[in-house]
């Protein structure tokens, strides 16, 4: 199969992500775009990397899977307190980067 | 002895000070004061003990001098050391700071903020002046010069009146815009520098070969941020905001000494290591000069506001003291040094007297007073010499200076001395104008309240006037100091003073 | 021209033996000012006692001092005592050293001798104010200051009691300053006295850049070989200063107003001593004015204006002090013009002055008697018939009154005729003109003398209902005594034998004999004549005719001199307003476009700031869509950068 077809898949995905990041309310969701954003990229660069035939894009990859995980940690953190202070997770309700 | 570090010694004792003044329970406010002022005799105590062993005469331009490395590889070290000019301006610090913090025992008292720290933060900014004048590395000196801000705006900014944050930021913003300005010089000024682990020391600055457009540039960025500090017209409009909002100790130490710091800078940095650029500068220089003698003294009969007032009679004095140092002259320049001391003490006079007055009856408005005289003789009667030293009547201390300047310029620039001449006739008007508005006439309800000075208050005032009144007629102690100090500047700038018309053999001497 | 024989410049001897405690002159009234001013409430008891002894223990030992120069070569009468240097700063020494000399003697015994008298009738005139101590604290400042305005031996000293005197005047002329008018004459008299500071600073620099000297022997010393222009720029900033503290044209406006001191103060102050500082000078400076005609020519123009100025103002005044201000502004016009004829004059010019000072002390204390028995009141419309109850007044000030209008033999005139005759001396117009004014400002002066007189003394009583008036104790009566015996006998005894001016030939120089452009009896006669007319032109209106008790409204000349010739509106509108606007000006203008720019660079910089926040609406959203635009706009440039 021609390899090129996983780039535009993973160009598909982040397009999704993005769109979901920008339109969506919910923090959840907007957090899980992120992560589809993400896994996007993850499999661009293994695309990549097997294209190019070395291993820099999937040792990439690796990284990004392990910020990834330590950012659900703390976002996910994050977002559970807000909903407990705010009683929402909406991202508009709040202008919480202002200041 | 002669290798004691008598300058770091004296540097350290009120920041040692200021830390255990600092760190003293809230409740102890009594002890702090107690302690600060002993502190701050002590420094005094010690730098009358250095005065005693210098040497006016000596071959080094530089006594007590201290070198260490510091920063070998940008070419900064640890260098101190004063002449004749540095020690004069350090006695003025030493001696005024006990008397402000005597005069400011109760100014805090009730503040919001802590008694305690008003009381370092004084200590702290004595180290600094100290630092300030003593530093005889050019980095140094930059560093000390801008970390004398911080204390100074928490004073203002803290202890101030009603507009302190205005006041208190613009006053940090002016310095730092000229700071900035400096800090470019500074760093010019190392690129041509022969480099080394030595580089800023001041005597390996000297003499250097510039061209004349960087050495142009370079003076230009040092005598802004002097000028700034001084202040000089047109870039005066800190200072009555400043001196006006800061509590009377603050004041004093703003105006008496800290201003100081720019026309030192100039005496001791815009000459001697920019000679052809400030021969070039003069003409500019004096024009301001002038300008803000006549305008800050016009400006002064303007106001209603009496600190204002004392603090635009400042800027007419910082003409005269930035005229005699540009006038480059042996008299002018003596006469500058001397007066940068006589104003120290005129200053700190009417700024803490008109503070006791204004504790008194809680309104800086002149409109608000009238017939003090009746009811406090001694407190309009120590107003009127300290107003009479601030308008120069012969027989006090700042005649002395304020003659030698006019007459060193004379010899120079005729014109800008005759304009400058003029002022005395303003200066007259502004002290009496005041003097008559609040002391004088027929007391009215609110004032007859008033108490006269209290103990405290005359420790405070006496030895102000006994300065002036002592100096007046005898400064001769002082100019001693200064003119070996003065003539070597001359040399460094390669200036001559003029020779009269009609040399006249006989009769000057005897 | 007249001959100038050159003052032959005497070396001054080192001040010995008696001379040796020249600075003592000095440091006693100064030690007694001190004490007084510093001790407060706790000197109250002996305060005018101590402060009446200093001045004393200073004439005594001014007389000693005479006595001993009296008994030297005239050549050897000059002593020089070097105290200690003052002032070192490169080629700029200036020592402080006193000047003993002929001049400066005559002087000394003035001030302490005058001042002591002032001094004990102060004892009974201040005796009921709650403030007498402090009133001698400043009596003896003054006295200290006066006297080392005339023993300096260089210009810069002399400038500090010069000042020194001033402030002494500032003090008590606002002595009562809860009055406001009187705090601001006290004023006025400082800031009009410090426009001729302003000369006298200048001309101090001139003779710095001229001669590297400041001292009197230098600045002398190197007048010869200077430029005339030098000179006479000197002279005219000199002039300046003595017209300041002289009240002469155009500075003369503060001396009307100075009367609202005691009037001991206006007897010594404003009338014996101070005020005639500036003849003091202008005749010290003698080899600098010799060596400057065109300064010398102002120096007589300006004393003319002044004695006609301050004849006319004399005329119309009804309050008793300032009529004698104006008549002590037009005597000591006489001295500057005196003065101003060079060596001819110098020496009249002091003559003058002392027999002046005795004779107007003594009015002024009469004066001060009459207010003392009148409840302070100065109008002279409500005096009248005191001769009868105020006896010993009447006498002295009667006595003053015969010796200022210059009736022989009395003081006034021997000095005044000699000035008369010095001005007639001359060539081409000058000895007309100046010699005129000096004939027609003794008619006047013998007018309004006389008015005062008799609309004071005599005539019918316009008392107000609450006086009584009675004569002042002895301890104000016996210095009015001395000083009428003065008035009466000092010119007999200096002006036909010349004593006066061969004792001060040294000092100021002598000159040849001339005669002046109308013949000396003739000038004489002429002068007494014109003297009669005036005293019988006043008799005749204010003794014949009964003197209304409110001031008709009188012709347009009469308006005028009772404003003092509209000399403080034109001051007002010339200077004060102008002021005015100005400093209200610069005060917008400081805090709108100076300080302005600043505030407005300021908000210029916040509102920008301001602006740009706006951006950062803090919506996680609009931040994510920044950010992928930006990230778009990236790749799109990087991508088209590679095509």
């Amino acid at each position: 199969m021609n390899p090129m077809n996983y780039v535009y898949l993973s160009a598909l995905l982040f397009s999704i992500g993005a769109a979901g990041v920008l339109l969506r309310r919910n923090a959840i969701v907007v957090f899980m775009c992120v992560e589809l954003m993400l896994n996007a990229t993850n499999l661009a660069f293994v695309a990549f990397a097997r294209m190019q035939g070395n291993l820099d894009g999937q040792v990439i990859a690796f990284f990004v899977m392990v910020v990834a995980a330590a950012e659900v940690v703390i976002g996910l953190a994050i977002i559970v307190t807000i909903f407990r202070t705010r009683r929402s997770a909406s991202v508009d309700s709040a202008n919480l980067l202002k200041y | 002895m002669t290798d004691f570090p008598w300058l770091t010694t004296l540097a350290l004792i009120p920041l040692a000070g200021s830390v255990v003044v600092g760190a003293l329970p809230a409740a102890r406010e009594l002890l702090a004061k107690q302690l600060a002022l002993a502190i701050s005799l002590v420094a005094l105590g010690v730098t009358i003990a250095m005065a005693l062993q210098f040497d006016a005469n000596a071959e080094g331009q530089f006594q007590f001098t201290e070198l260490h490395e510091w920063i070998p590889q940008f070419g900064v070290s640890y260098s101190v050391g004063v002449d004749g000019i540095a020690l004069v301006l350090i006695g003025l610090a030493t001696v005024l700071t006990p008397i402000c913090i005597l005069a400011s025992w109760h100014d805090v008292d009730g503040s919001r903020r802590s008694v305690n720290s008003y009381f370092a933060l004084l200590l702290v900014l004595e180290t600094m002046m100290i630092g300030v004048f003593a530093a005889t590395d050019v980095f140094l000196f930059y560093i000390l010069f801008e970390a004398m801000l911080v204390p100074m705006y928490f004073i203002i900014g803290s202890y101030g009146g009603a507009q302190r944050s205005y006041a208190a930021v613009k006053f940090l913003l002016y310095s730092l815009f000229g700071g900035l300005l400096m800090l470019a010089a500074v760093i010019g000024l190392f690129v041509v520098s022969d480099g080394g682990p030595r580089a800023f020391l001041f005597e390996n600055l000297l003499n250097l070969s510039i061209d004349p457009t960087t050495e142009k540039f370079l003076f230009l960025g040092f005598f802004i941020a002097f000028a700034i500090k001084a202040p000089l017209w047109p870039v005066h409009t800190w200072l009555p905001d400043a001196a006006a909002e800061a509590p009377p100790g603050g004041a004093v130490l703003l105006v008496g000494v800290l201003d100081k710091v720019g026309t030192f800078g100039m005496l001791r940095f815009c000459l001697p290591l920019f000679p052809d650029a400030s021969r070039w500068a003069a003409p500019v220089v004096i024009t301001l000069s002038v300008i803000g003698i006549v305008y800050g003294a016009l400006l002064a009969i303007g106001q209603s506001d009496i600190k204002r007032l004392i603090a635009y009679t400042s800027i007419s004095h910082f003409g005269f003291i930035a005229m005699g140092i540009f006038a480059m002259t042996t008299q002018a320049q003596s006469g500058s040094t001397l007066y940068m001391f006589n104003h120290g003490f005129s200053t700190a006079a009417l700024f803490l007297i008109a503070g006791f007055l204004i504790s008194r009856r809680g309104s800086r408005l002149i409109q608000d007073y009238g017939g003090v005289q009746r009811i406090a003789p001694v407190l309009a009667g120590t107003f009127l010499v300290a107003g009479l030293s601030s308008l120069a009547l012969p027989g006090l201390s700042s005649f002395v200076s304020e003659f030698l300047v006019l007459v060193g310029t004379f010899t120079r620039y005729e014109a800008a001395a005759i304009i400058a001449t003029g002022g005395i006739i303003l200066a007259s008007l502004y002290i009496l104008l005041m003097y008559q508005r609040t002391m004088t006439g027929e007391p009215n309800e609110e004032i007859r309240k008033l108490p006269d000075l209290t103990s405290r208050e005359v420790w405070v005032v006496a030895p102000l006037l006994a300065v002036i009144i002592g100096l007046g007629f005898y400064p001769k102690p002082l100019l001693d100091v200064i003119n070996p100090a003065i003539e070597r500047t001359m040399q460094q700038i390669g200036q001559e003073d003029p020779k009269p018309v009609v040399p006249v053999a006989e009769g000057t001497g005897k | 021209m007249p001959t100038i024989l050159a003052a032959e410049t005497t070396q001054a001897a080192d001040a010995t033996g008696v001379f040796a405690l020249s600075w003592l002159l000095i440091a006693l009234p100064l030690l007694g000012a001190a004490v007084l001013l510093l001790g407060g409430r706790r000197t109250d008891k002996f305060g005018h006692l101590l402060g009446t002894a200093m001045p004393f223990a200073a004439f005594v030992i001014g007389v000693v001092q005479f006595v001993a120069m009296l008994g030297r070569d005239p050549e050897n009468r000059t002593f020089s005592q070097h105290l200690y240097t003052w002032l070192p700063v490169g080629s700029f020494q200036v020592d402080a050293g006193l000047l003993v000399d002929q001049l400066s003697m005559c002087f000394v015994l003035l001030i302490t001798g005058v001042g002591t008298l002032i001094h004990i009738y102060s004892i009974g005139y201040m005796e009921h104010d709650p403030d007498r101590r402090r009133f001698f604290g400043y009596l003896n400042l003054f006295i200290a200051a006066m006297l080392l305005l005339v023993l300096a031996d260089s210009y810069l000293l002399l400038y500090v009691g010069w000042e020194g005197v001033g402030l002494a005047s500032y003090l008590l002329i606002g002595f009562w300053s809860y009055v406001p008018e009187y705090a601001a004459a006290a004023k006025k008299a400082f800031v009009a006295n410090r426009v001729g500071d302003f000369g006298l600073s200048i001309a101090i620099m001139i003779m710095f850049a001229q001669f590297g000297s400041v001292s009197f022997d230098g600045v002398f010393a190197g007048a010869d070989g200077a430029s005339e222009g030098a000179l006479t720029a000197i002279g005219l900033m000199l002039l300046l200063a003595a017209c300041g503290k002289s009240a002469q044209f155009p500075l003369q406006s503060w001396l009307g107003d100075a009367m609202a001191g005691p009037t001991p103060v206006s007897a010594l102050i404003h009338a014996a001593t101070m005020v005639t500082a500036g003849v003091y000078l202008i005749v010290r400076s003698a080899p600098v004015f010799n060596g400057a005609p065109d300064a010398q020519l102002v120096v007589v123009i300006v004393g003319a204006i002044t004695l006609i100025f301050g004849a006319i103002v004399g005329t119309a005044k009804d309050d008793i002090k300032k009529a004698l201000a104006a008549s002590t502004m037009s005597q000591i016009g006489y001295m500057m013009l005196a003065a101003g004829l060079g060596p001819i004059g110098y020496a009249f010019a002091i003559f003058h002055l002392l027999t002046h000072g005795f004779f107007k002390a003594g009015m002024f204390l009469g004066a001060g008697s009459v207010m003392h028995g009148m409840n302070n009141q100065v109008e002279m419309r409500r005096f009248g018939g005191i001769s009868s109850v105020m006896k010993i007044t009447w006498i002295t000030f009667g006595l003053g009154w015969l010796a200022i209008i210059g009736v022989p033999p009395f003081s006034g005139f021997w000095s005044k005729d000699k000035i008369i005759e010095a001005a007639f001396v001359g060539e081409g117009w000058r000895p007309w003109v100046f010699g005129g004014a000096a004939l027609i400002g003794a008619g006047v002066t013998a007018f309004y003398m006389t008015r005062l007189f008799l609309m004071t003394f005599h005539g019918e009583r316009r008392w107000t209902d609450d006086v009584h008036p009675h004569e002042s104790p002895k301890i104000m009566t016996i210095p009015l005594m001395v000083l009428a015996i003065g008035s009466a006998a000092l010119g007999l005894i200096l002006g036909p034998t010349n004593a006066l001016v061969h004792w001060l030939e040294p000092v100021t120089g002598a000159h040849g004999e001339e005669a002046p452009v109308l013949s000396v009896p003739v000038l004489t006669g002429l002068t007494l004549l014109l003297i009669a007319v005036g005293v019988a032109w006043a008799y005749s209106l204010y003794v014949r005719q009964p003197v209304p008790e409110v001031a008709p409204a009188g012709s347009v000349l009469t308006r005028a001199a009772r404003r003092d010739l509209y000399q403080d509106a034109v001051n007002e509108s010339l200077l004060m307003r102008p002021g005015q606007y100005l400093t209200r000006f610069l005060v917008w203008f400081d805090n709108r476009v100076v300080d302005g720019a600043v505030n407005g660079l300021a908000a210029l910089l916040g509102g920008t700031s301001g602006r740009f926040r706006r951006l950062q609406t803090g919506f996680v959203r609009s931040y994510a869509l920044s950010m992928f635009l930006g990230a778009a706009l990236l790749v799109g440039a990087m991508l088209l950068v590679r095509l």
